[in-house]
């Protein structure tokens, strides 16, 4: 199978981690080979966390700059900060909803307007898909959902060619019961904003 | 029951390489284990503490890796299979044992784990303890993936068992951090109790026992270099005469650039698995069959000066290169693209990079740097201590844990951190060495890791400093492990001693001692002055749980503050404390409520009196 290259940028407490798993399962259930490898020295501490996944048979678990077929960024400034894993042939899919670092919030340091982070984004890569996962979140019943609303929006663009179903299966497997409807719900509402918002 | 403990060969599950580890370890039949916190090696540990309290597994977190080796090599005298794991740095703490455990040997199996942190992920330094391997004399294996890991260390178990001699595992980030699908094997039976068998000639290491060990040592270490010859984790791939040596994730950053350069008929690769010692015979009939040789492997070049050294004992004279200027780097940790641009150069391949983008023209953007938590009592110790010592000009030597960030303004309390307890031993040295105030900082599980040892020495040489001791209740920084001086029975968790930290301070003969809750910002503020005041050794402890702890522990209950209309707008608050909860939004100081904790802090400091808690 060929490989496809997905980086996942967020900041600490996302849940991040949470939808890399979710992916994974869903390559077990799809038959596609899977490797991750994550870094979160700090995170808790609200630094950034990244993850790369690689599908199919290459061997390797990491990602090098401007090898990612795919960025999925649960931050828009952290998706921009991330482009120098990006070619001109990546796909990006980016939540819109910020959440500036702290230093900006003390007036040190500059936030680049969510639009034109957009602009850039699409200019220079082959596609980008950008939602406010955050508003669909909230409407799906929890912020805390941010994730899976981004995972919709990711299956719908069929970058990784994985069926609805098999992620749907893989949510139902990863995600603890108690949020199990809500889930389902975050990641219907992330998988038809996409279909309306590639721009 | 926990997931890694269910006895279902066959079945394949996503496991992160700490996990596989863990895992790998329970299949092997492990019964003791140690160790101290410290990332990438944590989750391993993690996971055995979980399976402990579900099964007859006995684990440990030791007060330090000296302390959880030493224990591992009691137990693995005494005929059980015992894992001891830690960080590279870790190794250094436990060095002294370690030395001396390769003569003395064991009678089980014994594994000493090391998570090297290729790149400095979340460590002090990146150093290489292959070089452990070979300056003890241990037997060493490196696994390349995670589901390999898992496999390693059954053979490691099994491998130390018929040497008699402890084995490193030696993983690096890449391995403890990744994600993989793994299939679970066989049990094996766990044996939990021993019995040591008096040895004197070769457990008691007097000169004259010793001198006689290490002859034993090098013998096994002949053995081991028969068996290292013959051992599956070292196998060549391919065929061709262009040759690459490989080791750990390199090995598959190089099998995919070598098929990515569509070179696969040209190309042999040796990964190298069993690493320590060397095997030489293979290593140099590997090397008769090529034309030029590439060592491809993250940190020292361990592996390369072997083989250079090899192929000169043989009369082999082609090219074999690894590091130097143009090639591999013994810095950071490499990646797929650089491997595969290093090997298309060295063998020389065409090779047209990935075009990447042009970044030159994009926003900027401001930096996310990791910062202490909202409601984090070590922001309000560091802002009392500074206001405390102000005008006076003071040294603050800081310790391994999340108040090393206090390094960065406007905190901007830490200016010597070395390694975990240095903060204390340095004290004592910038105190004797300076005219100035030397005020010092430990969390409470590194005090206990090596903090009390400096703190000995200062009693007794009559230093001159003060050493706030930050007790928080739990280990934070690696994920909130426990330590000798936590409350085991508020976490549910019984069966455990206490040992508390004033009366271990006064016991030790420290004159002057003092408590403070931090958030009683005022009164602190006073009770620190008064140490400061003090000549000669004086301790504060500050007593506050991580609010990140007490929060998943549900210990205390939350209310968030707010701005009022009050504020003048002077920004004293964020310019002198930094939570992270603060923000500004049109030119005024807010707080934002989903993540204030209600810790108060704030409050005190604004000379306005214009933060309150939130109305609800
Ligand atoms: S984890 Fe605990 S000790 Fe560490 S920064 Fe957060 S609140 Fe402070
Ligand atoms: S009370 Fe103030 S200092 Fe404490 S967490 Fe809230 S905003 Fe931060």
């Amino acid at each position: 199978m060929k490989t496809t290259r997905l980086i996942i940028v967020a900041v600490g407490g996302q849940g991040n981690l949470l939808a890399s798993k979710v992916l994974g399962e869903a390559a077990l259930i799809e038959g596609v080979e899977v490797r991750m490898s994550e870094i979160h020295g700090m995170a808790q501490r609200g630094g950034v966390v990244e993850s790369a996944i690689v599908f199919g048979n290459a061997t390797s678990s990491i990602i090098s700059d401007g090898e990612a077929d795919i960025l999925l960024g649960f931050e828009p400034a952290e998706t921009l900060r991330a482009i120098g894993r990006c070619s001109a042939d990546t796909k990006v899919v980016t939540n819109t909803a910020t959440l500036p670092p702290f230093t900006v919030g003390i007036g040190k340091g500059a936030y680049p307007e969510v639009e034109e982070i957009k602009r850039v984004l699409k200019e220079k890569t082959a596609g980008l898909v950008a939602i406010d996962a955050m508003a669909l979140a909230k409407e799906a019943g929890s912020p805390m959902s941010v994730n899976i609303v981004l995972l919709g929006a990711l299956i719908q663009t069929n970058a990784l060619g994985f069926s609805k179903e098999s992620v749907i299966e893989a949510i139902r497997r990863r995600t603890k019961p108690a949020f199990l409807d809500m889930n389902l719900k975050a990641f219907e509402l992330g998988f038809e904003a996409a279909a309306n918002s590639v721009v | 029951m926990h997931k890694l403990l269910k006895d279902s060969p066959g079945e394949k599950i996503m496991l992160l390489g700490n996990e596989a580890i863990a895992r790998g370890a329970v299949e092997a039949g492990v019964a003791f284990a140690t160790t101290y916190p410290g990332t990438p090696s944590s989750e391993i540990s993690l996971n055995l503490f979980q399976m402990s309290k579900e099964s007859d597994l006995y684990f440990e977190y030791s007060t330090n890796e000296k302390v959880a080796l030493e224990v591992a090599a009691a137990a693995a005298n005494s005929g059980l299979r015992t894992f001891c794991m830690m960080k590279h740095v870790g190794l250094n703490v436990a060095a002294d044992p370690l030395m001396t455990l390769s003569y003395v040997g064991v009678t089980a199996g014994m594994v000493i784990l090391t998570a090297d942190d290729p790149a400095m992920f979340s460590s002090q330094n990146e150093q290489d303890n292959r070089y452990y391997a070979k300056f003890g004399g241990f037997p060493m294996l490196e696994p390349s993936s995670v589901a390999e890991a898992k496999e390693m260390i059954k053979e490691a178990f099994e491998l130390s068992e018929s040497l008699k001699q402890p084995v490193i595992l030696r993983t690096t980030t890449r391995i403890n951090h990744s994600n993989a699908f793994v299939a679970f094997g066989e049990m094996k039976e766990r044996k939990t109790r021993g019995r040591f068998e008096k040895d004197p000639m070769r457990c008691v290491t007097v000169p004259a026992v010793s001198r006689g060990l290490h002859v034993k040592l090098l013998e096994r270490l002949d053995s081991a270099t028969g068996l290292a010859e013959k051992s599956d984790f070292n196998f060549v791939q391919g065929d061709g005469p262009l040759g690459i040596i490989a080791n750990g994730v390199s090995f598959h950053y190089a099998e995919d650039a070598v098929k990515d350069l569509g070179i696969e008929d040209k190309t042999r690769i040796l990964r190298l698995g069993f690493t320590n010692p060397m095997p030489a015979g293979l290593i140099k009939d590997f090397l008769k069959d090529c034309e030029k040789v590439l060592v491809v492997e993250e940190g020292e070049p361990f592996m390369e000066e072997a083989v250079k050294a090899f192929a000169q004992e043989a009369g082999i004279t082609i090219p074999i290169q690894g590091k130097s200027a143009d090639l591999f780097s013994r810095l950071y940790e490499y990646d797929p693209a650089m491997v595969r641009e290093k090997i298309a150069a060295f063998f020389g391949f065409d090779y047209t990079p990935v075009n990447k983008i042009d970044t030159s023209d994009i926003p900027e953007i401001a930096n996310r740097p990791p910062n202490l938590c909202s409601g984090c009592s070590h922001r309000a110790t560091f802002y009392a201590v500074q206001k405390a010592a102000e005008g006076m000009d003071i040294i603050c030597p800081n310790d391994i844990g999340c108040y090393t960030l206090g390094f960065m303004p406007p905190l901007s309390t830490g200016d010597f951190v070395i390694c975990m307890g240095s903060s204390v031993s340095s004290s004592c040295g910038f105190g004797r060495a300076t005219d100035q105030k030397v005020v010092s900082f430990i969390g409470d599980s590194t005090f206990f890791h090596s903090g009390i040892t400096g703190l000995v020495n200062a009693v007794f040489n009559k230093h001159n400093f003060t050493l706030v001791i930050l007790e928080n209740g739990i280990t934070a920084m690696t994920g909130h492990q426990p330590h000798p001086g936590v409350d085991m029975e508020q976490m549910g968790m019984p069966g455990y001693g206490r040992v508390d930290i004033e009366q271990l301070v006064r016991a030790l003969g420290v004159e002057h001692v003092s408590v403070i809750k931090p958030f009683k910002v005022k009164k602190s503020m006073e009770t620190i002055r008064e140490a400061l005041a003090f000549d000669g050794v004086s301790v504060i402890i500050s007593k506050e749980p991580c609010i990140l702890w007490a929060k998943s522990m549900k210990l205390k209950k939350v209310r968030p503050f707010e701005v009022t209309d009050k504020c003048t707008d002077h920004k004293e608050c964020i310019n002198g404390i930094a939570c992270p909860s603060f923000y500004i939004e049109a030119g005024r100081v807010k707080i934002d409520a989903n993540t204030c904790v209600g810790c108060a802090l704030c409050a005190q400091i604004c000379p306005d009196n214009a933060i309150r808690p939130l109305k609800q």
